[in-house]
């Protein structure tokens, strides 16, 4: 697809889209003004339907379908992008609630932005109020190697090659068991935090080779809790260490809460309002 | 390069502990709000999720070393 033939662009100025980071009810200018977005460069507010959304000006020569698919493939230009991001969601996380947009949504400008918040108000609008007062927070649960129940050496007795044999099917057996351990107190850490929390859900398991962990992933937790209950929710994911040695807990957060504002949240593991 | 420092409480033991790459990645490009409308990308979306990911463990030795372990 040749798109560039059509685009009457300047060298110096090439036609700017924009990055949408997030929406939110209200911004104060002087916050927009400490904010880098895209690039380092400034954010702006685009106003309609009572709705705010942050953006940062993405030029199409750099944001445009083609060369984004190209730049989401880089690593390096993936990380700053998520970064630069993340980091203008952050600070309007810390004014109030804010509907972050996924990563790499782009609209060809602030029109485009204007009339998405006017044909989604009413969800927009639902889902800020369901955000106020309440952060995500992340619980992952590593497997720990040796904590579950050991049967392997009870089943070494016998003859030398029988043994052998045997007593490698009972290591085998003991990691799958292990394995089943950890991810059934995996599901049992989730749902007990699941009631402290407004909502849950799980997502996959980082890959040992992105995460750099030792051991495997059993849980991908994020929880969205209540600023109230937030003492009770790090109490019990304590008292849960304790009670599954099987697994690691590891709390992170407060996020903005990405994982609750999916249009259609994945079936899997998401637990309803409670309230 | 911008350090992003994780969000914090007062009271957080987390307190200005980098964010995680991958924990990033989770959040911002699995979740979040797609705001249709004249989006660039409104077909490609998924596509892109996928791509970006399998390029990513195809970059493992950039991650695989934490440098936020301590």
């Amino acid at each position: 697809m040749s798109s560039t033939a059509e685009v009457t662009t300047q060298r110096s100025a090439p036609a700017a889209g924009a990055w949408l980071h997030g929406v939110v009810r209200d911004v104060e200018p002087a916050t927009l003004a400490g904010i880098a977005g895209m690039d380092g460069g400034p954010v702006r507010a685009v106003s309609a339907a009572g709705l705010v959304a942050v953006v940062s000006a993405a030029p199409m020569d750099e944001y445009g379908e083609e060369p984004l698919r190209r730049n989401l493939e880089d690593l390096v230009w993936l990380e700053r992008a998520a970064r630069a991001h993340h980091a203008v969601v952050e600070t309007l996380a810390r004014q109030g609630p804010v509907v972050p947009a996924r990563l790499a949504t782009v609209h060809s400008g602030d029109d485009g932005v204007a009339a998405s918040l006017a044909a989604r108000r009413a969800e927009l609008v639902a889902t800020l109020d369901r955000l106020t007062g309440r952060g995500e927070w992340g619980v992952k649960g590593y497997l720990v190697p040796g904590a579950a129940s050991v049967n392997a050496e009870a089943a070494s007795a016998g003859g030398v090659g029988t043994a052998y044999l045997r007593r490698r099917r009972a290591q085998l057996t003991a990691r799958e068991e292990h394995q089943q351990v950890a991810s059934a107190a995996a599901d049992a850490v989730h749902a007990a935090l699941c009631e402290v929390a407004v909502a849950g859900r799980r997502h996959a398991p980082q890959d040992r080779r992105l995460s750099g962990a030792p051991t495997p992933m059993v849980l991908n937790g994020a929880y969205l809790v209540d600023v109230s209950a937030l003492s009770r929710f790090t109490d019990l994911l304590g008292s849960l260490g304790g009670r599954h040695p099987g697994v690691r807990l590891e709390l992170t957060g407060p996020w903005p809460a990405y994982s609750f504002v999916a249009e259609r949240p994945a079936p899997d593991g998401v637990v309803g309002e409670s309230r | 390069m911008t350090a992003a420092l994780a969000p914090n409480s007062a009271d957080d033991p987390l307190a200005y502990r980098p964010v995680a790459l991958v924990d990033l990645l989770d959040r911002v490009l699995a979740t979040g709000v797609v705001i249709s409308g004249d989006i660039t990308l409104s077909i490609a979306e998924v596509d892109l999720v996928r791509i970006s990911l399998r390029a990513l463990v195809a970059s493992v030795g950039a991650l695989a070393s934490p440098e936020n372990t301590g």
